[in-house]
C-alpha cells in the first residue's frame, strides 16, 4: 500500500491578530504548522502502512521553510518527503497549486511506483478553500471521498475501501476502489505520539526537493500570472466595538431592556407571532 | 493557462441542489442572488441541476425567477456521487456557456464544485459572503473571509469563463419573483464502468450533524454550561426562537455535545442574525467561528471574559439562573407560551 499524503504549512491561525492601523494581518511571531486537518490525513496513512504494509510518501508545496513541515511528517511515521518550491509557484490561486501539485506527484510515483491512496485534510485554516485535493483527485481521474471521518475497511487483495464521510444530513458509508483520493476531518483519528524509531528515521531522512529543474511542469500554468482568479483587495473586517452591558435591578429587567433592543430585528425576522 | 473566448459566455447557472424531495434553502438564496446580479450584467438567471427525478423541482425554481431550468435526469444519478455529477454537469456548462455558475457552499456543493471547475480549468472562488458585479469591467466581485474570518479577500476572474463560486448558505434573502419558466431537458451517456464508487449505508442524523450556517439564530453553550445535562436550557433557547443550538470545544471536549455542533475554528464558521454565549468565556479560537455574526449576546458570570469584548449585549451572570428565565420570558414576549 502506497499512500501519498498531500500537506500545507500553514500559520497558527489561532495566533494570527490583526492590525487594524494598517488593515492587514500580523504574522510575525506566528509558529508555522501542518495544516491541523492534514496532520490526522498523516496518521491515518501511516496506521494503514503499519497494519497493511507498504510506505507513506508525503508531498508540500511551498517556500524551503516548509521543510519543516516535511520533518514533522516523517516523525510522525511517513517514509519520504517531498518539498515542491520553486518561484514559478508564486501566487498560485487553488487551480494553479492543484497543476503543481498534480505534477509534483507524478514525479513522486515515477520515483516510489504507483499510489493506492492519496490523502489530503479537507481543507487548510489558513485559506479554507477546499478546492485543492478535489482539484488534484479530478486531474488524476480518481475517485474523490471528502470529509472522511472513519476508514472502516481497507482490502489490499480486492482493492477497495471502505470509508465514512460527513454528508449535510449525516453521514454516508461508501466503497471506493482504489486508486481514490479522501479528504478528511479531525474526527478520523487521534494523533498519536511519535515513537522513538519514527524520531531516529525522521532525523535520518532527507527532505527531497521538487522544481522545475527536476521534474515535468509546464510554467505556464504556474504562479500568479497563470492563475485564472486574481486577488482585487484583501482588507479586515471591521473590528467589532465592545457593546453594551445590560444592568439592571433584577433579572427580569435586564431581560426586558434585552428584549426591548432584540424585538426589531426578531420582528423583521418573523419570529414574532 | 488557457485563455477562453470569454465573449461566448452568457447568463448566470445556480445549482439545484436537494435532498429528500425539497430544494435545499441556499439554492433559493442564491437564486435570488443571482436576479440582482442579472440585472447589472443585463442577462438571464438560469436554474441547473441533475438526479434521478429533478423536473419536480421547476415550479419552485421558477418561483424564485429562474427562466430556464437545465436537467439531466437518469436513474443513474439517484445518488450524489461526485463523478458522474461533475461529468454530466461539466457536459451542460460546455454546451450552455453560461457566464457565472453558482453553487451553494454545502458539503455537496464545495465537493463538486472543485472538481467542475478543474475540468473546465476556470476559477472558484470559495465560500463567497458577497457577490457583485465590477460596473467597469462586469467582471463577478467574489468576497470571502480567510484565515478563520480574520481577513476578507475580493476575488475576480477576468480572463476564464464561467467564473465560479461556492456561496455560504444564509448570506442571500430567498425572495420569490414568480416567471413563466422552461424546462430544456438534456441527455447524457454514462459509461457506469468508470464509476466504481458506491454508497454502501446513508445515515441521516437529524440533530447530530447539522450545518449550523443555515441558522440565523444560533444559541450556544460553554463550559459554563457545567454538565452535559444543562445543554437542555441551551437547546430549550434555541427552540423558542426557532433556532438551533451550538457548542465550544470545551463543551464538546466534555462530551457535552458532538463535534459537530462545535462552533469556531476548529469546528464551524456561523454568521447568524443572532448569537447567544452561554457561558462561553470566548477564547480567539471560538471567536474566529462566530465573530461575523451580526448581534451577539454574551451571558456569563466572569465580568472580564473576552466574550464582552466583541458582545454587542452582555448579561453578567449566571447562565444556570439566566437562561431558565430568558426561555420562559422570549416563549412569552414571542407568543409561544
Amino acid at each position: 500500500m502506497h499512500s501519498l499524503v498531500f500537506i500545507k504549512q500553514v500559520p497558527d491561525a489561532a495566533q494570527v491578530r490583526v492590525d487594524y492601523e494598517t488593515g492587514t494581518l500580523i504574522r510575525e511571531g506566528v509558529p508555522a504548522i501542518i495544516n491541523p486537518f492534514d496532520k490526522h490525513a498523516i496518521e491515518a496513512a501511516v496506521r494503514i502502512r503499519d497494519e497493511f504494509g507498504g510506505k507513506v510518501s508525503v508531498i508540500c508545496m511551498g517556500p524551503p521553510m516548509a521543510e519543516d513541515a516535511l520533518k514533522e511528517a516523517l516523525s510522525m511515521g511517513a517514509d519520504n518527503a517531498y518539498l515542491l518550491s520553486d518561484r514559478i509557484f508564486a501566487g498560485s490561486d487553488t487551480l494553479a497549486t492543484s497543476y503543481a501539485l498534480w505534477a509534483g506527484a507524478k514525479k513522486i510515483i515515477e520515483e516510489e511506483g504507483p499510489v493506492d491512496i492519496f490523502w489530503a485534510g479537507k481543507q487548510a485554516i489558513d485559506g479554507d478553500t477546499a478546492q485543492t485535493g478535489p482539484g488534484i483527485a479530478t486531474r488524476f481521474n480518481v475517485p474523490l471521498v471528502t470529509y472522511v471521518i472513519d476508514i472502516k475497511k481497507v482490502d489490499p487483495e480486492k482493492k477497495t475501501m471502505v470509508v465514512e464521510r460527513l454528508v449535510e444530513s449525516g453521514r454516508e458509508v461508501i466503497e471506493v476502489p482504489m486508486p481514490c483520493f479522501l479528504t478528511v476531518e479531525e474526527e478520523l483519528n487521534t494523533l498519536s505520539f511519535a515513537p522513538l524509531p519514527y524520531l531516529i528515521k525522521a532525523a535520518r531522512s532527507k527532505v527531497a526537493v521538487l522544481n522545475s529543474s527536476n521534474m515535468e511542469i509546464d510554467a505556464s500554468y504556474c504562479g500568479l500570472k497563470n492563475s485564472p482568479t486574481k486577488v482585487k483587495k484583501a482588507f479586515t473586517p471591521p473590528k467589532r466595538e465592545k457593546g453594551e452591558m445590560i444592568e439592571g435591578d433584577s433579572l427580569d429587567d435586564i431581560l426586558n431592556t434585552l428584549y426591548e433592543k432584540i424585538a426589531p430585528v426578531l420582528k423583521e425576522m418573523g419570529k414574532v407571532s | 493557462m488557457i485563455k477562453q473566448d470569454i465573449s461566448k459566455y452568457k447568463h448566470i447557472w445556480v445549482f439545484i441542489e436537494y435532498e429528500n424531495g425539497e430544494v435545499a434553502h441556499v439554492s433559493l438564496e442564491l437564486l435570488s442572488k443571482a436576479r440582482e446580479l442579472a440585472k447589472d450584467l443585463d442577462c438571464e438567471v438560469h436554474a441547473f441541476t441533475v438526479g434521478d427525478k429533478v423536473e419536480q423541482f421547476k415550479d419552485e425554481i421558477f418561483k424564485y425567477g429562474a427562466t430556464k431550468f437545465f436537467i439531466i435526469e437518469d436513474p443513474f444519478l439517484k445518488d450524489y456521487m461526485t463523478e458522474p455529477y461533475r461529468d454530466s454537469i461539466v457536459y451542460m456548462i460546455e454546451k450552455y456557456k453560461p457566464e457565472v455558475v453558482l453553487i451553494g457552499a454545502t458539503t455537496l456543493g464545495r465537493d463538486l464544485a472543485g472538481t467542475i471547475a478543474t475540468v473546465l480549468q476556470t476559477g472558484l472562488t470559495a465560500d463567497t459572503t458577497a457577490l457583485d458585479i465590477d460596473p467597469k469591467t462586469k467582471n463577478l466581485l467574489m468576497t470571502r473571509p480567510t484565515f478563520g474570518g480574520n481577513l476578507m479577500a475580493t476575488i475576480f476572474c477576468p480572463d476564464n469563463r464561467p467564473q465560479m463560486s461556492t456561496s455560504r448558505p444564509g448570506v442571500y434573502k430567498a425572495v420569490e419573483a414568480p416567471v413563466k419558466g422552461e424546462v430544456i431537458k438534456e441527455k447524457f451517456e454514462f459509461d457506469k464502468s468508470k464509476y466504481l464508487k458506491k454508497i454502501v449505508e446513508k445515515i441521516v442524523e437529524e440533530g447530530d450533524k447539522v450545518n449550523l450556517g443555515f441558522y440565523d439564530i444560533i444559541v450556544s453553550g460553554g463550559f459554563g454550561m457545567g454538565a452535559k445535562e444543562n445543554m437542555k436550557l441551551v437547546q430549550e433557547l434555541a427552540d423558542v426562537l426557532g433556532g438551533t443550538w451550538a457548542a465550544s470545544r470545551k463543551a464538546v471536549q466534555e462530551g457535552w455535545a458532538p463535534q459537530t455542533r462545535q462552533v469556531g475554528q476548529t469546528g464551524q464558521t456561523v454568521h447568524p442574525k443572532i448569537y447567544i454565549a452561554c457561558g462561553i468565556s470566548g477564547a480567539i479560537q471560538h471567536q474566529a467561528g462566530m465573530k461575523s455574526s451580526e448581534i451577539i449576546i454574551a451571558i456569563n458570570k466572569d465580568p472580564d471574559a473576552p466574550i464582552f469584548e466583541i458582545a454587542t449585549y452582555g448579561i453578567v451572570g449566571d447562565v444556570l439562573e439566566v437562561l431558565p428565565k430568558m426561555t420562559k420570558m422570549f416563549k412569552e414576549k414571542l407568543g409561544k407560551a
